[in-house]
């Protein structure tokens, strides 16, 4: 279903010298949605992201935002805007004139651009530190700033370059859980530049996972995860085994992987205690190596270690085949 | 801003720092004496080439003297001359023309020349190369930069006869040597070095991002510099102000060349007293200077906070 806010990239190719870091991209983002660009580093999300955003040109092919072309607009005409990874605050300006300084740049006069950042900075909750510098902040909020900034202009895409990289992990999930409500409430596209699946699980209405500067796979968060295409995107969103059977190569998610009395004999390697679950590292016979978690209760009801003979079972059907 | 203002809410607590407890009181006695002698070789420097000097000047200058003879003595009679006199104010005004006109024109050509080395000019390579292309003229000494105009500026030189053989100018212009453009002219020379590197240096550490971040924001070119890269160079421009103000406030030789002896500085009046071999007048001037080049600087700082270059 299309919708006059969608963001659409064709053939889109990015060339540095030689090297190729964005390969014939085509997609369509609808518009208010959560999308998650994944993959290593490397891949091509953040020149992709940069071309959306206009900071980098495009070698090749369009970028279509509200059905208008946006390839060669400069980056404050296309609708777009983006926070960048180490927010990029000015460090000479207060929290109030970096949330204005867009509408400083237009031309709206003082008490009006101070009005509107300062709504922006209660939108973030920011309110009390609008006369702070950006060196008063700690990093969770020089990024509400940094939101707060970028989305004074009022985009129908905001932008995001691994905005919670810089973040201790506590500090990480309330920020994330934070931006989710914030797209919820905006009801614009967010386009989110993650290395981290379970970030990208966590947060994404669709997640476009890039590999290769190309798209390995793109679609919802759960299909993603519960259908990879190919044995990489089984590998890097993890939780998953690649097992190598005479059919084929299927990939076989390791909670599904149980101990049981008659199944497929293997060795242990490994225990990992992890709260909830407990990681069982087996080996099978031909050298594979089979990844089960297995609930906390059931293992310790019957406690394995390493060097032990074990017998691992899994439902057929849980056996999700690989197309590479 | 006061650091008690500086309160990070939503921060975790984080243990207070351990400092290692010194067990011997002899390890720290000998830590302060390793520190004392650390110091010691710079700070006998300073004094014996810089305090002492000083002291000694500002003694003399409180000294009389006639035309043959110098009487240790303390009077005012130096500076009541000194102050009294109005060559002593229009020297002092000239000077001060001098280094404002230099000021004005080393910081718009140095913010410019290090603007485009730190910004337009993307390879690092090509960076150091024009870098080292601005210091080139300090291969050779300053008087001998500074003679080398004269030539060229004269009025048979290469700019008058180039000139005339354009036919731009009917006859000689004599302006361009011997007058206030071309001891501006020499400074500028000199002394845009200084403003450049300062500069440079600070624009070095602009995180590139933020000028993105302007771009993206719907910033001009013009908008950029001006509210994003002016700002953030300004205590680069102040240092490289400190450097070129103190430098023309204190220097004799190129007004003396430059000018050819025609207009005079305050430099230029010490120089005639110690020509004169009346050094308690030339130390009351020197006093003066040293003064007023100290408020100057004193103003300066205040306008900007240059530690945290340093």
């Amino acid at each position: 279903m299309r919708t006059g806010q969608d963001l659409e990239l064709i053939h889109l190719t990015k060339r540095y010298g030689d090297t190729v870091a964005v390969d014939d991209v085509s997609y369509l983002f609808r518009g208010g949605s959560y999308v998650c660009l994944l993959g290593p580093s490397g891949c091509g999300k953040t020149s992709t992201l940069r071309m959306i955003a206009g900071h980098e040109t495009a070698s090749q092919g369009s970028i279509v935002l509200c059905g208008t072309e946006v390839t060669g607009l400069p980056p404050a005409k296309r609708g777009t805007a983006m926070m960048f990874q180490s927010y990029a605050l000015f460090p000479h300006l207060t929290v109030r004139d970096n949330v204005a300084f867009s509408l400083k740049m237009k031309g709206v006069d003082q008490a009006v651009r101070h009005k509107r950042a300062g709504e922006l900075l209660e939108l973030v909750d920011m309110t009390r530190y609008a006369d702070r510098l950006p060196s008063q902040l700690s990093g969770g909020q020089q990024q509400r700033v940094a939101l707060a900034r970028a989305l004074v202009t009022n985009p129908q895409v905001l932008l995001l370059d691994e905005p919670l990289s810089a973040l201790d992990p506590f500090l990480r999930v309330r920020m994330r859980t934070e931006l989710k409500k914030l797209q919820r409430e905006l009801g614009i596209s967010f386009i989110h530049v993650t290395h981290g699946q379970d970030e990208a699980l966590a947060l994404a209405d669709e997640i476009v996972l890039m590999n290769n500067a190309r798209i390995e796979q793109a679609g919802p968060a759960r299909e993603i995860f519960n259908a990879p295409r190919t044995e990489f995107v089984a590998r890097f969103m993890g939780g998953h085994n690649v097992v190598a059977l005479p059919q084929g190569r299927f990939a076989l998610r390791a909670d599904s992987v149980r101990l049981a009395q008659n199944g497929t004999e293997a060795v242990v390697r490994a225990v990992e205690y992890q709260g909830g679950h407990v990681a069982l590292t087996a080996r099978l016979a031909g050298d594979q190596e089979i990844l089960a978690l297995i609930p906390e209760g059931d293992f310790y009801a019957d406690p394995k270690s390493p060097g032990d003979a074990v017998r691992l079972a899994w439902d057929e059907g849980r056996l999700h085949r690989l197309q590479a | 801003m006061p650091p008690e203002s500086i309160s990070i809410a939503g921060s975790f607590e984080t243990p207070p720092l351990v400092r290692p407890q010194r067990t011997r009181r002899g390890h720290l006695a000998s830590r302060h004496v390793t520190g004392w002698l650390l110091a010691a070789p710079l700070a006998v420097v300073l004094l014996a080439f810089l305090v002492l000097p000083i002291i000694m000047i500002v003694v003399v200058s409180f000294w009389t003297a006639t035309e043959f003879s110098i009487v240790p003595a303390f009077s005012w009679e130096n500076y009541e001359f000194l102050l009294g006199s109005d060559v002593t104010w229009r020297v002092l005004l000239n000077t001060a023309k001098y280094a404002v006109v230099t000021w004005a024109i080393t910081v718009v050509l140095g913010f410019t020349v290090a603007y485009f080395l730190a910004f337009h000019v993307r390879s690092q390579t090509w960076q150091t190369a024009l870098f080292l292309l601005c210091t080139i003229p300090f291969w050779t000494s300053n008087i001998i930069r500074m003679i080398s105009w004269i030539p060229f500026l004269g009025r048979e030189g290469l700019a008058n006869s180039a000139l005339l053989s354009w036919g731009v100018i009917d006859e000689p212009l004599d302006w361009l040597l011997f007058s206030d453009f071309s001891v501006i002219l020499a400074f500028v020379h000199l002394y845009t070095l200084f403003m450049v590197v300062p500069i440079f240096n600070t624009m070095m550490r602009i995180d590139r991002t933020l000028i993105e971040a302007a771009n993206d924001a719907g910033a001009s070119g013009f908008q950029t510099l001006w509210n994003v890269v002016l700002p953030l160079t300004r205590p680069g421009i102040m240092i490289g102000t400190i450097f070129v103000i103190t430098l023309v406030m204190g220097d004799f030789i190129t007004v003396r060349f430059m000018s050819g002896s025609q207009s005079a500085n305050v430099g230029r009046l010490i120089q005639n007293d110690i020509g004169l071999l009346q050094y308690p007048s030339a130390s009351a001037t020197s006093v003066l200077l040293l003064i007023v080049t100290l408020m100057v600087i004193g103003i300066l700082l205040r306008l900007v906070d240059i530690r945290k270059e340093l």
